[in-house]
Parts: C-alpha cells; sequence; structure tokens
C-alpha cells in the first residue's frame, strides 16, 4: 500500500495583542503646501489629513518594525522566542534581500523563526493576517507576528501634488496565536490586476542602473509612488465596499454584527463613502486614524486599530471588520475579534 | 435604450443633489461641475458612478475628465446609452 503524508492539527487563531510604533516628529499641512501650491483646506477637504508622522533620516523602517513588534509582544506577554513566524508587509523596506522580517529577528536576538516579507502594498497587513490564520489552522506556525513598517517618506516626490500629502510613515503589529473559537473570518481577497498602473513606485531598479550617472542631475528619478487620485478612489469606494461586505457575509455576519471598522487608513473620503455604500450603521466606530497620522500603507490598519483600542477601551475582544487596498491593484479582508485588554 | 436629453437632466440634477449637496434648482446645462458647482474630482467619480448605475452606461475614467460641463455630462450618456 502507497504511503500517506502525515499532517498536522491546527486550531482556530485570533489577534492575541496590537502594537504599534509612530515616529515623534508630526508635519502638519502648512510644512507641505508651499512646495505643492496647495492649501491646508484643499487637503483636508480631500482626504481628512491634518497632520502626518514623518521618520528622521536616521529612523529606518527596521527600528519602526522592531518597535512595534516589541510593543505587540509585551502586550501579548509573550518573548520574541515564543514566537515561530514572522511576516513583515512593507513596500519600503530598502534592501532587495535579505528580508525585513530576518533583520528583525536578528535584532530581536532570536534568529530561528521562519520569516519573509510580503509585497500587497497596502493591503498587505491584512494579507499577513489571513496568511497568519492559515498557518495556525493547518498547523505549521503556533504564534505568529504580523506586521506592517513603511517610511514612504524614502519614496515619495515632495513636489508631486498628487502624493505628497499623502503618504506618512510608521508601524504596527499583531501577535497571532491559537484560539478555541475562530478569532479570525475568511479572508475575502483579490485583484484588479489590470489596474497595476493605478499606484505605482517607478522607474525599476535596472532602469536606474541604467541610468545611474543621470540619477544626481536634473530630471534623475527615484522609484517614487505615483497614483490616478480618481482611479483609486473609485475603485476603493466601490469595489472595496462590496469585497468589505462579503469578507461579513463569509464570516455569517452582517454590518450590524459588528462594533469597529477598520479599513486601510488611505484617505477619509473614501472611508467616509465605502461606509455610507455599505450602509455602516452609526453604533458602528469608524477608524479615523488617517486625520492626525496620514497613510502609513501596511502599517495603517495595525496603527487605527492600536489608536482605536485606546480611545474606545470597550472595544477590547468585540468584533472589527478589516480591509486593506492598494497597489497592484490587489484587496483583502477579514472580520477579527479585538484583542482583549493587556 | 435610448434616452431623452431632458430625462438625462433631471437624473443628473438629483445626483449632483443627492452627492454634493447641491440644489438641483441651480443646476443647469451650462454650469461648470468644478467652477460654477464647486463638484470637487472626488464627488465627481460619485456623481459618475451614480449615473453609470442609473442610465446603465459605462464611463471610463479617461474620459471623466472631459466631462466639464453638466452639458457635456449630459451628451456623453445620451450618446452612450443610444
Amino acid at each position: 500500500m502507497a504511503k500517506v503524508i502525515g499532517t498536522k492539527a491546527g486550531s482556530e487563531s485570533r489577534i492575541l495583542a496590537v502594537g504599534s510604533y509612530r515616529p515623534q516628529k508630526i508635519v502638519p499641512n502648512s510644512e507641505i503646501v508651499d512646495r505643492i501650491d496647495s492649501s491646508d483646506e484643499w487637503i483636508q477637504q480631500r482626504t481628512g489629513i491634518e497632520t502626518r508622522r514623518v521618520a528622521e533620516p536616521d529612523e529606518s523602517v527596521l527600528d519602526m518594525a522592531t518597535a512595534a513588534a516589541e510593543d505587540a509582544l509585551k502586550k501579548a506577554k509573550l518573548a520574541i522566542t515564543d514566537i515561530d513566524t514572522v511576516i513583515v508587509a512593507t513596500i519600503t523596506f530598502p534592501f532587495q534581500a535579505p528580508s525585513a522580517a530576518t533583520a528583525l529577528l536578528q535584532r530581536l536576538g532570536h534568529p530561528k523563526a521562519a520569516a519573509f516579507d510580503i509585497n500587497a502594498a497596502c493591503a498587505g497587513f491584512s494579507y499577513g493576517v489571513a496568511m497568519a490564520h492559515d498557518f495556525i489552522k493547518s498547523g505549521s506556525s503556533t504564534h505568529v507576528l504580523v506586521i506592517g513598517a513603511e517610511k514612504i517618506s524614502d519614496f515619495t516626490d515632495p513636489n508631486d501634488r498628487a502624493t505628497a500629502f499623502i503618504f506618512a510613515d510608521g508601524a504596527g503589529a499583531v501577535v497571532i496565536g491559537p484560539s478555541a473559537e475562530a478569532g479570525i473570518g475568511p479572508v475575502e481577497w483579490g485583484s484588479d490586476a489590470d489596474s497595476r498602473d493605478a499606484i505605482l513606485m517607478n522607474p525599476s531598479w535596472v532602469d536606474i542602473r541604467d541610468t545611474e550617472t543621470q540619477l544626481t542631475k536634473a530630471g534623475g528619478k527615484w522609484p517614487n509612488i505615483y497614483q490616478e487620485g480618481q482611479k483609486v478612489f473609485r475603485w476603493a469606494v466601490f469595489s472595496m465596499g462590496k469585497a468589505a461586505l462579503k469578507a461579513l457575509d463569509s464570516a455569517g455576519l452582517t454590518v450590524n454584527d459588528i462594533d469597529a471598522f477598520i479599513p486601510h487608513q488611505a484617505n477619509m473620503r473614501i472611508i467616509e463613502t465605502m461606509a455610507k455604500e455599505m450602509k455602516m450603521p452609526d453604533s458602528v466606530i469608524i477608524a479615523d486614524d488617517i486625520r492626525t497620522n496620514g497613510n502609513t500603507s501596511a502599517a495603517s490598519i495595525p496603527l487605527a486599530m492600536d489608536a482605536l483600542l485606546a480611545q474606545h477601551p470597550q472595544l477590547h475582544g468585540k468584533l472589527a471588520l478589516l480591509i486593506g487596498y492598494g497597489a497592484g491593484l490587489v484587496y483583502a479582508g477579514q472580520v477579527v475579534r479585538l484583542p482583549e485588554k493587556a | 435604450m435610448a434616452l431623452s436629453q431632458a430625462d438625462v437632466l433631471a437624473g443628473i440634477k438629483e445626483i449632483v443633489e443627492e452627492v454634493a449637496g447641491i440644489p438641483a434648482a441651480s443646476i443647469e446645462l451650462n454650469k461648470n461641475f468644478t467652477d460654477d458647482l464647486e463638484v470637487d474630482s472626488l464627488s465627481m467619480v460619485e456623481v459618475v458612478v451614480a449615473c453609470e448605475e442609473r442610465f446603465g452606461v459605462k464611463i471610463p475614467d479617461d474620459k471623466v475628465t472631459d466631462l466639464a460641463t453638466v452639458e457635456d455630462a449630459v451628451n456623453f450618456i445620451v450618446n452612450a446609452a443610444a
């Protein structure tokens, strides 16, 4: 008789703790508007952003990721040695290889766990949560650290009128571990890969190598982030609202069953219009971390989650709907039970 | 299905009032969405999507910037539905 492959027993999972790190430096709209011929009123009206956090030149993605991870581990009352898998979601770690995840493990003194980075841009955190859940459910992992960390200021053109005021820096992390009952619902994910050009970093490293001598001259281009605002707004509001509703449906829930809505903090207008399209009841608390902290890409959902729990402690242990969406275009959403109070 | 210019104009008035809070009475064919009605680029996306759903037409992203006035939008929708 042919041999069969043995399997491991897994379990349901949940977020045990969320941690964050925000750079100290707060940049108000007034410090940005002159370079892009804009105004505080214009930026607030179109994005809801009043201030954003920007890392110092010597404050790296890895520094921020490490601080957020330490905060999450402390709240989970776990040590880094309890972690068997690390997933870092980022598009701004400035080394092609090896990964930010291995750098983080080396720094935290536990160079043993499975470790890798994922590139799903602003959806990266929700992709990571989905993977962590599936790893635990399949028995591949027991405790997974999922980190979203970005220093987008390194890859933003301060003179670009479409993006200079949107993006910001920071890191958020969650520890996901086993649970008797489901604390993370089925993921609803996918892409609109025909719209790859709607948000992108350009040019490629190969293009830069081939024009190396031009880079420091006027007109030389660094791989900065660009986006088509209207196209992204349309996709985000009208397609992502539907995707988020599907994630609820997959978990057997409706908008009336959740306590918080934590979408990627891309733009307050997107968040408000999406919530309206989804007919989100007033009882649901909607994260609005973007107002003071800008769009931190993969870091925005865990940062917003941590801020929401600090502002509304009654949300500990309650249900939240997450939806990440961004460059690709890609998206992922799921219902989670928010961590209990540490 | 063919749509009349009057039907489309009436529909756009309702949509712009709903999305941007601009009284339907002040919305006329010669009004510019941005300059006269102060419909910003993101509200314009909402107007376009509502028009697509209401009139059963497709308004591609790269056409939206061509719709400067209410008349531009009415004509585009009437032609697209023809």
